[in-house]
């Protein structure tokens, strides 16, 4: 089927398969692996992307439902400096080992800091809860996220 | 505890001005992951890639009487449908056993099945087309015809005599057991004031790591050469295995290891999918992706702590523990591991029990048995949380029995401070331990008796928390004893190759591995500060035979203790090397300068001389200029292994502060503790987020983790959303603090620390769930500790 949709900001035309699911075709026909494919059900959080300003999971979704659609990854929120100050704390914090939860982790973060200013410990813990790190233990991705989110607010303040 | 060493050129080397060592400082590569420009093998892609999927056996025992894969061939895209006899063409089996081991046995596996399936999961035959997709949908069509047999479920009933023997060639279903019967038990138990037993039951669990294990192979036969790209933790042992059974020379195998999405043990074994994938590239004339799914992770991703384990314990009125004595029993699937084989837990169990404590009487019986379900192997911490639950549940039970704190006992009974170098009952050596050190400082961080107050006040208002103490050893940097002596190409050495380029950068090859812990950076970190280079300036390659030395890897908490002497040893060479070839250019002598901010300078007042920079210019671009007979050689290599002690032992202790819903059997964490000495520690922030990550891993084994099987052989919960891992939500957070015993057999001091926050995790769990429900009677020794185990326990369902 034929789908037309913008992703990070660049139209996309592709020839898709139906049953071809949108992570899939970021990283197989777009070369975008950014987005990694962790348990392929919708549990583990590693392929969160951003639809129409809303985070889902990619491996629950149908390429061809993005069609008209506005897709961004991780490439484009790095590209973009959106996350920067939220990766510059990652990497302060040493909030990732093998990095492959990461983009997905990034990604569920700022949706979070864009719907809160200063979300607490339990509040960033609660929204993260559907992203799987195994190497961490969380806690300093919950640091980081806490950092990055007090940096907001003291600069928006 | 003093950091001190009794070596004075430790602190000449490290301690240098700018030094990087005991220092946070960022790691290099984590831009390219978080901005997702890392590099995965389930990344790759390379021209005329064919994409195998596995049709796995549905049952756990049976016969396979047909393969029908006519129709499957058939489909477009299929490129080879092979089953096990035509892939026994170019790969042999193997057999996992190691001399060292002894009367461990194992029966010849195969990369794919051939005419017997052992367990769910077992891979039957290869569908290898142009995507993943049309493999399966061509492994639907593809016709097994099976004849079912009896499958041995219970490692409790697998050495009954009228169990069926999985294989008959083998004689019994015994894989190994080993027995050891130390100082007087019988007498001490005899004479005890209490003497506590209890039956301990450890869930089968595993890794779960984020990005399943992937591999592509790709056998180019016009350089009759394979180039294996797989996200490994041993390069090098992958090497030699896949050469072994192709029928290569190493020097025909070349391995990849680039960006790694998760380890911890479950990526150190060779499976028997990935020897095909080898195969099939060898076969095909083509390179050939193989990506687990989900479900393929949980049926064949190596198992671990399937453990069911009876332990006694004698202790005098006065606390002092007499006797230890166990009886583990553990069931390892249908074959012993390769090549590490699955012995080794149960092995680790009898040798660490009772590890922490002074004393001498200790007897054990370990039995290994063959059952019909996937193959358990060697999973982060091997063997410790099971010694370390049974060791401190035990030391709980005999503290209640005679009604003294748990802290107080454990302080009549760790091996003192100042008793050192000694060993255990099972022969293990210990160099430097401080239990007594790390008790002490535990005890100020939590302020246990804050807590216990606020335990006690919180009874009267019907909530109960509990402690949980957990003391705990750990091996790390194994010498040739863990494996090399029994027989198996694993590597115990590593090597590093240490270089100034022709700008006076530095390029570090080393072979230890990189998953996330952070071994580039510890390595740039050494480099850095022994050659006074900026980390910047210091770049760091591994994860390639091809272009790094030879080596073990990154396992059994090694890479910073081996790896990194090796670094600091060839970084020191060079240094040297540096500074002979300066002061011939700067005419002073070699002991008059030094090298610091990347720049030669004046050892006495640090004056600059001349930037790395230029000197590197004048080497590699001017040497007419050099005065007559200097050759500059300003590359280095070093390598190490431990020769003295087999082990460096670590040790440490763990507290939980938990809360229990009686109810409805929920566990609320609510902190945890971790003291831990590992030596030298190179970088803090590293060390502590291992150590975190590690509790983590073993939290989950407390609460969540279960392969459950039932009585056939099925696993009833293979995927995520019926396997519970720990996630963000349930985790609390975990203050960890450190003693610091430099091991003296190396010049860095430092030892593992990679495996202790899930070697004592758990058993400070449970040990608080205990405590937290002891005015209730009730004593809990299993784990994971689900709410149903609890209100069963409390008589409540």
């Amino acid at each position: 089927m034929p789908i037309s949709l913008e992703v990070n900001g660049e139209r996309v035309d592709a020839h898709v398969l139906p049953r071809l699911n949108l992570a899939d075709f970021l990283r197989e026909q777009l070369q975008l692996t950014g987005t990694h494919v962790g348990c392929e059900h919708g549990v583990c959080g590693a392929c969160t992307v951003r639809v129409n300003g809303e985070i889902v999971r990619s491996c629950l979704m149908l390429a061809v439902q993005t069609n008209g659609a506005s897709v961004q990854t991780i490439e484009g929120l790095s590209d973009s400096g959106e996350v920067a100050d939220l990766q510059a704390a990652f990497r302060d914090r040493n909030a990732l080992q093998c990095g492959f939860c990461t983009p997905g982790m990034l990604m569920a973060a700022q949706d979070l800091l864009k719907q809160q200013t200063e979300p607490g410990r339990e509040q960033i813990r609660e929204h993260l809860s559907g992203n799987y790190c195994r190497c961490t233990g969380y806690q300093a991705i919950v640091d980081a996220v806490e950092t990055t989110a007090r940096a907001r607010g003291r600069r928006t303040a | 505890m003093s950091i001190t060493s009794s070596n004075p050129e430790i602190l000449s080397e490290l301690d240098r001005p700018n030094s990087y060592i005991g220092k946070v400082v960022p790691r290099p590569n984590l831009e390219r992951l978080m901005q997702g420009r890392g590099l995965y093998v389930s990344d790759m892609e390379l021209a005329r890639m064919g994409h195998v999927v596995f049709l796995r056996s549905p049952h756990a025992h049976a016969r396979i009487a047909g393969i029908d894969a006519g129709a499957a061939r058939q489909l477009p895209g299929v490129m080879a449908v092979v089953t096990g006899n035509e892939l026994a063409a170019v790969i042999t089996p193997w057999v996992g056993v190691l001399s060292h081991l002894k009367g461990l046995k194992s029966a010849p596996q195969h990369a794919l099945a051939i005419d017997r399936v052992c367990w769910q999961g077992e891979a039957v035959a290869a569908i290898v087309a142009t995507s993943r997709a049309v493999a399966e949908d061509a492994a639907e069509i593809v016709n097994v015809e099976y004849e079912e047999l009896e499958a041995v479920t219970d490692m409790r009933t697998a050495l009954d005599p009228d169990t069926p023997v999985i294989h008959p060639s083998l004689g019994d279903n015994l894989a190994f057991e080993r027995n050891l019967d130390a100082g007087e038990v019988d007498a001490a138990f005899a004479g005890s004031d209490a003497v506590v037993e209890a039956d301990f039951i450890f869930g089968r669990h595993t890794g779960v790591t984020l990005e399943p294990r992937s591999v592509v192979a790709d056998w180019n036969a016009a350089e009759a050469r394979l180039t294996i790209y797989q996200g490994t933790q041993a390069p090098h042992m992958v090497q030699n295995i896949a050469a072994l059974h192709l029928g290569l020379e190493e020097s025909q195998v070349r391995v990849v290891c680039k960006d790694v999405g998760g380890s911890f043990g479950i990526k150190v074994h060779i499976y028997a999918d990935e020897m095909a994938t080898y195969a099939l590239s060898k076969l095909l004339r083509r390179p050939i992706k193989f990506v687990a799914d989900r479900v393929e992770s949980f049926n064949t991703d190596i198992h671990a702590r399937d453990h069911r384990c009876r332990g006694r314990i004698g202790v005098g009125r006065d606390g002092v523990i007499t006797a230890f004595e166990i009886d583990d029993l553990t069931g390892i699937g249908p074959y012993s591991m390769y090549p590490r084989t699955s012995a080794i837990e149960a092995n680790q169990v009898v040798n660490l029990v009772g590890g922490p404590y002074v004393t001498r009487n200790y007897r054990a019986r370990a039995r290994v048995v063959f059952q019909n379900k996937n193959v358990m192997c060697q999973y982060r911490a091997v063997g410790h949380p099971i010694a370390c639950s049974v060791t401190e549940g035990l030391v709980d039970l005999a503290a209640a029995k005679i009604g003294m704190d748990p802290v107080e006992i454990r302080r009549r009974n760790l091996i003192a401070d100042n008793a050192y170098p000694c060993a255990s009952p099972s022969g293990l050596r210990f160099e430097l331990l401080s239990h007594h050190a790390a008790m002490n400082k535990l005890m100020t961080m939590m302020d246990y008796d804050a807590l216990r107050a606020e335990q006690s006040a919180l009874r009267a208002s019907n909530i109960h928390r509990g402690i949980g103490i957990a003391s705990f050893i750990e091996v790390t940097n194994p010498s040739a004893a863990f494996y090399g002596v029994g027989g198996a190409k694993i590597s115990s050495q590593d090597g590093v190759a240490v270089r100034l380029d022709a700008q006076g950068s530095v390029i570090c090859q080393t072979s230890i591995t990189e998953q996330g812990q952070g071994s580039e950076s510890l390595t740039a970190q050494i480099v850095g500060s022994v050659l006074g280079v900026s980390m910047e300036r210091v770049r760091v390659i591994l994860g390639d035979t091809d272009n790094t030395p030879y080596g073990g890897g990154t396992w059994a908490s090694r890479g910073a203790g081996i790896g990194g002497e090796a670094a600091l040893q060839a970084a020191k060479i060079l240094r040297r090397n540096i500074l002979d070839v300066a002061a011939a250019i700067l005419q002073s002598s070699p002991a008059e300068l030094d090298i610091v901010g990347d720049a030669i300078v004046n050892a006495v007042d640090g004056s600059s001389r001349m930037e790395l920079r230029e000197f590197a210019r004048i080497v590699y671009f001017r040497p007419d200029t050099l005065p007559p007979g200097i050759q500059p050689e300003l590359m280095a290599t070093r390598h190490f292994v431990p020769r003295e002690y087999p082990f460096a032992f670590t040790n440490g202790v763990q507290a939980s502060w938990l809360e229990v819903d009686t109810d409805t059997g929920f566990v609320k964490l609510l902190r945890h503790w971790v003291v831990e000495d590992c030596g030298t520690i190179i970088n803090p922030q590293l060390v502590d987020e291992q150590i975190r990550g590690g509790v983590v891993q073993g939290l989950g084994a407390a609460l969540f983790e279960k392969c459950v099987y039932d009585e056939r052989g099925q696993l009833t919960n293979a995927n995520m959303a019926d396997y519970l891992v720990p996630m963000s939500g349930e985790m609390p957070d975990i203050d960890v603090g450190h003693v610091v015993s430099p091991t003296s057999e190396t010049e860095l001091g430092a030892k593992g620390a990679g495996e202790a926050g899930t070697a004592g995790a758990a058993a400070a769990v449970a040990n608080a769930v205990n405590d937290a429900l002891r005015p209730f009677g009730v004593v809990i020794t299993e784990i994971p500790l689900t709410p149903q185990i609890i209100l069963t326990a409390l008589g409540r369902i």
